[in-house]
C-alpha cells in the first residue's frame, strides 16, 4: 500500500502533463515520450540525470531523518545556500593556493554552514517551542539574501562586467569528474554515500529507531527516555549536513563559480523528494532521479517542445499534490451525507 | 438458553444466530442474546471470547456474516454506528474516543447528530451530570482529564442521546469502590427509567450485584446464561473460562529485605492549571514488598509516575533514591540501567509504539544487555527477547512481527509487564497493570508480580482497583489531592477505611490526625 501511492500519483501527473500538452497544441503521447526519454537518450544525458539527482537524494537523505522523527525542516534551501557561502569563502580565499586540503576543507565547511543554519531552528524549538517550519523556512529568505549580498558586493569577479557573479572557482576547487566527457562530477558519490548512511542509521542502528519511535508516538518515546529535543537537534543538523553539502557540490561542480541563484529550488524540491521515496533512503533515491528527471525535461521541453519553463514546477508541485491526496484516499474513505447545519456555536 | 417466547412485550434487542468468522477466527458462532426493556444485562467471557466483535455488530461497526438482530421486535440492519444511535443504541468504550485537544461539550457536540450550541449543549451536560451523579466541567479539555474522569464524560455523551439500549464495556475498572456504588446507581436509575443496559465485564462481584442476567461467552460462542444473583462466583468463572479460578502461589513471602526505593518529602507544582501539585511525598519501599498506592484518578497518580520513573525529571538529586543513591535527575533510560523500570498506564502510545512490531516495541525499554552493539540494532537477539517474553507470559499472537496495535488489550499488558520483568528490575513500578484486561490475563500479570517480588524486587503498584491491591501488595498507601498516606501494611486495612482515605481523609483511624489531614488541604 505504501508504494501505491506514488505509482498513483506518478501516473496522474503524466496524464496532467500530456492534458497541457494537448492544451498547447501537441500530440500529448509524442511529447510526453520526448519529455520522459530524449533527456536521457545519450551519456552526456545520463550524467546530467545524474548530477541533477545527487544534490535531491543528498538532501533527501537528509530532510528524511527529520520527518521520521516528525522534525519538519523546510529550510533545506537556506541550509544549502549557507553550503555555497562557507564552502564558497574556502574556494575563493584558498582555492588558488591548489593544496590537496582545498576540497576537503569546502565540503566540510559547507556542511558545518548548513548545520549552522539548521540549529537556529532547531535551538528555538528545544528552548522555546518555536515551530521549526517556520523558523527553518524563515531561514531560507535570510541565506538567499545573505548570497545576494556577498555576490554582488565583496565576491563580485572585478572581471566579470558588472556581472553579479564571483570568479571562477580555481580548479584546485572543483570536484573531479568522474565520467569523461561529461559533467558527472564526485557528488554523485556523496549522494550514494548518502543513501547507505541513510538505510544504516534508519534501519540498522538504535539512533534510528529512537528517531522512528519519536516520531511515531512522543508518548512511547518519552516513556522509553528517548530525548525529543536530541531528535530535533539529530534531524535538524541531518538536514543542514546533507544541504551544505549538496550546496558546495553545485558551484564546486556544474556552476564552477557562485552565483546569487546557486539553487535552482533543490532545498524545496528534495522535500518532495524525500515524500516521494516515503522517507525510505532507497525511496529517495529513485525518485530523486524522476525529478532529476523533471528538471531536465522541463529544460528540454523549453526548446523542442516549446513550452514555459513553468513546467517543471508545474509538473513536480502536482506529482506532490498527487502524492498527499493518494494518501488521503489510502488511508480514507470519502462519504457523502446531509450538508451538516452549522451553528456559531458550534464552531466555538 | 431462555427457553419459550411469550406474547410479552417483545424485547429490546434480540440477536439469532449472529456468527462473524475473520480470516484466522471465528469471532462469533450462532450467538443468541435476549435483553428485555429495563434489563441489565451482564456479557461475560475472557479476552478473545468475541465480547467486543459482539457488542461492534450491535453498534453497527461490524457487520455479520449470518443472523438476524430484532429491535423491539422489528428486524433491524444497523449499517453504522449512526445507524445505531438513530436507533437508540449508545456505548460507552473500554478505549476512549475522545480528542484530547478539544473540551468536554466539544467532544460531545461532534458526536451529536444535530451539531448543538455549545452553550445549550453545556447545559444539558450540567443537568444530566447532576442527574445521574456524575460530576464533569464541560468547559475543560480533555487532556487534562484522568482515565476515570474520561470515561464519565463518554457516558454522558451516550446517555444525552436518550438510548434505549446501553453498552458499557469494562466501566468500573477506573472507579474507587464509592464511584462503582454511584455508577451503578445511576445504570439502575437507568434501567428503571427503562432503558436496557448490556454490562460487558469479568468482574463477577460486580455482576451479582447489578446485573439481572448474564451471557457468558467462550471461544465465539454462548456457552450459558444465567441468573447472577442465584449462582456462585465459582460457578460463573467455570462458565466464562472453563475452569476452575486459578489462584495465586506464594503468599507468604520471605522477609522484607533492605530499603530499594526512597522519596523524601518530594514536592512538585503543576505547570498544567488542570494537573495534580504533589506535596510533601515520602514513601519508601522495601526489596520483596509490594507497596499498592491507592486513589481516585486524577489525584496525583500521573504526576507522581512521571517523577518516579523519570519522565519527569528533578533538580536536587536526593529526593529520589535507589539502592541508597540519588536518581531524582536521572531520565527513563538512565534509571533503566540503574535498575528501576516502569510500566505507564497507558498501552497504546506510551507503553507501546502501536504501529510498530512486537520486536521493536520490546527494542523500545529492553535495549540494554546486547540488544544494541556499538550503537547498532542486533535483531537476532531482539526478536529472541521478544520471543522469551511471549512465552514466558502467555502472550497470545502471531509472533515477534505481530504489531502491538493488532494485540488484544490483555495481551498487550502482558507484553509491556513481561518486557519490564525479563530485564529483572531492582525496583518495578506500575500503574494499573490489569486496566481493562480479562481474568486469565490479569491472574498472570499479578501472579508475575507476585514471582518477582518474591526474587527481592521492590515494586509499586498505582492502582485504581482496590481489590487488586488487596490481592496483590503488601503495604497500601493512599493518594489525595497530591498528598500521599503513610503505608499501612495490608492485613490491618480494609476497603472502607482505603476508600474514606481517597476521599481525601486519612489512613489512620485515628480521628484526630484525620483533622489534621484535612485542614492541610
Amino acid at each position: 500500500m505504501v508504494w501505491l501511492s506514488p505509482v498513483i500519483a506518478l501516473t496522474l501527473t503524466a496524464l496532467m502533463a500530456m492534458i497541457v500538452f494537448a492544451a498547447a497544441g501537441l500530440n500529448p503521447l509524442s511529447s510526453l515520450a520526448t519529455f520522459i526519454l530524449a533527456p536521457v537518450a545519450d551519456l552526456y544525458g545520463v550524467a546530467e540525470l545524474l548530477i541533477k539527482a545527487a544534490p535531491l537524494v543528498l538532501i533527501g537523505i537528509g530532510l528524511s531523518v527529520g520527518y521520521r522523527a516528525g522534525v519538519w525542516n523546510i529550510g533545506g534551501e537556506g541550509q544549502l545556500i549557507l553550503g555555497v557561502i562557507f564552502g564558497g569563502y574556502i574556494a575563493l580565499h584558498f582555492g588558488t593556493d591548489g593544496g590537496v586540503w582545498v576540497l576537503p576543507a569546502m565540503v566540510i565547511a559547507a556542511a558545518m554552514g548548513g548545520m549552522l543554519w539548521a540549529a537556529v531552528p532547531a535551538l528555538l524549538r528545544t528552548r522555546f517551542n518555536a515551530s521549526e517550519i517556520l523558523v527553518s523556512l524563515m531561514m531560507n529568505y535570510i541565506a538567499q539574501l545573505w548570497l545576494s549580498w556577498l555576490v554582488f558586493g565583496a565576491w563580485r569577479d572585478p572581471a566579470g562586467f558588472n556581472f553579479p557573479q564571483s570568479q571562477p572557482l580555481a580548479p584546485g576547487a572543483l570536484f573531479p569528474i568522474l565520467i569523461e566527457g561529461t559533467r558527472a562530477n564526485a557528488s554523485i558519490i556523496f549522494a550514494l554515500l548518502a543513501v547507505i548512511l541513510g538505510w544504516v542509521l534508519m534501519n540498522r542502528s538504535f539512533v534510528g529507531f529512537q528517531l522512528r519511535v519519536t516520531g511515531l508516538s512522543e508518548g512511547a518515546a518519552r516513556y522509553a527516555g528517548f530525548s525529543t529535543h536530541r531528535a530535533v537537534w539529530i534531524g535538524m543538523l541531518a538536514g543542514g549536513a546533507t544541504a551544505g553539502i549538496a550546496g558546495v557540490g553545485e558551484i564546486a561542480g556544474p556552476l564552477g563559480q557562485i552565483f546569487p541563484t546557486a539553487s535552482p529550488g533543490y532545498g524545496y524540491a528534495a522535500i518532495i523528494v524525500a515524500f516521494l521515496g516515503r522517507l525510505n533512503p532507497v525511496g529517495i533515491l529513485f525518485s530523486g532521479l524522476l525529478m532529476a528527471l523533471i528538471y531536465l525535461s522541463g529544460d528540454l521541453a523549453q526548446m523542442s517542445l516549446g513550452m514555459p519553463s513553468a513546467i517543471t514546477g508545474l509538473l513536480q508541485s502536482l506529482l506532490l499534490f498527487f502524492l498527499l491526496t493518494a494518501d488521503v484516499f489510502i488511508q480514507y474513505r470519502l462519504r457523502y451525507t446531509a450538508p451538516a447545519r452549522a451553528t456559531e456555536g458550534a464552531a466555538a | 438458553m431462555t427457553g419459550s417466547t411469550h406474547p410479552r412485550p417483545p424485547d429490546r434487542l434480540e440477536l439469532r444466530g449472529i456468527r462473524k468468522a475473520y480470516p484466522a477466527v471465528l469471532a462469533n458462532d450462532d450467538i443468541e442474546l435476549r435483553v428485555a426493556p429495563g434489563e441489565i444485562h451482564a456479557v461475560v467471557g475472557e479476552n478473545g471470547a468475541g465480547k467486543s466483535t459482539l457488542m461492534k455488530i450491535i453498534y453497527g461497526m461490524v457487520q455479520p456474516d449470518a443472523g438476524e438482530m430484532l429491535w423491539n421486535g422489528r428486524e433491524v440492519t444497523i449499517a453504522s454506528p449512526a445507524d445505531a444511535q438513530r436507533l437508540g443504541v449508545g456505548m460507552v468504550f473500554q478505549h476512549f474516543a475522545l480528542f484530547d485537544t478539544f473540551t468536554v461539550a466539544e467532544n460531545i457536540a461532534l458526536a451529536m447528530q444535530d451539531e448543538p450550541a455549545i452553550d445549550a449543549l453545556s447545559k444539558r451536560i450540567v443537568e444530566v451530570a447532576a442527574r445521574y451523579g456524575l460530576p464533569v466541567d464541560p468547559g475543560r479539555h480533555i487532556y487534562t482529564m484522568s482515565v476515570g474522569e474520561r470515561q464519565r464524560v463518554e457516558i454522558i455523551r451516550a446517555l444525552l442521546q436518550n438510548p434505549g439500549l446501553l453498552i458499557l464495556d469494562e466501566p468500573t475498572s477506573v472507579l474507587t469502590p464509592q464511584a462503582v456504588e454511584t455508577l451503578f446507581v445511576t445504570l439502575r436509575q437507568l434501567a428503571v427509567e427503562g432503558c436496557s443496559i448490556l454490562y460487558i465485564s469479568h468482574k463477577l462481584g460486580e455482576i451479582q450485584t447489578l446485573c439481572d442476567r448474564a451471557t457468558f461467552l467462550r471461544g465465539g460462542r454462548v456457552t450459558g446464561t444465567c441468573n447472577p444473583r442465584q449462582e456462585s462466583v465459582a460457578a460463573m468463572a467455570r462458565m466464562m473460562i472453563g475452569a476452575d479460578l486459578p489462584g495465586y502461589r506464594n503468599r507468604d513471602h520471605a522477609a522484607v529485605d533492605c530499603i530499594r526505593l526512597e522519596v523524601l518529602d518530594l514536592s512538585l507544582p503543576t505547570s498544567d492549571p488542570f494537573g495534580t501539585a504533589l506535596s510533601d511525598i515520602s514513601m519508601t519501599v522495601h526489596g520483596g514488598e509490594i507497596l499498592g498506592i491507592a486513589g481516585v484518578s486524577g489525584n496525583g497518580q500521573q504526576e507522581l509516575l512521571a517523577v518516579l520513573s523519570g519522565e519527569r525529571t528533578l533538580g536536587p538529586r536526593d529526593a529520589i533514591r535507589l539502592d541508597g543513591s540519588g536518581i531524582a535527575d536521572l531520565d527513563p533510560g538512565r534509571r533503566r540501567a540503574r535498575g528501576l523500570c516502569s510500566v505507564p498506564e497507558d498501552r497504546l502510545g506510551r507503553g507501546s509504539v502501536p504501529v510498530l512490531s512486537l520486536a521493536d516495541n520490546a527494542l523500545l525499554t529492553a535495549n540494554r544487555d546486547g540488544a544494541v552493539t556499538s550503537g547498532m540494532i542486533r535483531f537476532d537477539r531482539v526478536a529472541a527477547f521478544a520471543r522469551q517474553c511471549i512465552a514466558a507470559f502467555d502472550v497470545r499472537c502471531p509472533g515477534p512481527d505481530a504489531l502491538a496495535g493488532s494485540l488484544s488489550g490483555g495481551n498487550l499488558q502482558k507484553f509491556i509487564i513481561g518486557r519490564e520483568i525479563l530485564q529483572n528490575p531492582g525496583v518495578l513500578i506500575v500503574a494499573q497493570p490489569t486496566w481493562g484486561v480479562d481474568v486469565g490475563a490479569a491472574v498472570v500479570i499479578r501472579q508475575a508480580l507476585l514471582d518477582l517480588r518474591d526474587r527481592g524486587a521492590a515494586i509499586v503498584v498505582i492502582s485504581e482497583e482496590l481489590d487488586e491491591l488487596f490481592e496483590i501488595a503488601d503495604r497500601i498507601a493512599v493518594i489525595a489531592g497530591g498528598r500521599l498516606t503513610p503505608g499501612k501494611p495490608t492485613r490491618l486495612t480494609n476497603r472502607d477505611e482505603i476508600g474514606i482515605a481517597m476521599s481525601g481523609g486519612t489512613l489512620t483511624v485515628d480521628v484526630t490526625k484525620e483533622h489534621r489531614h484535612s485542614a492541610a488541604l
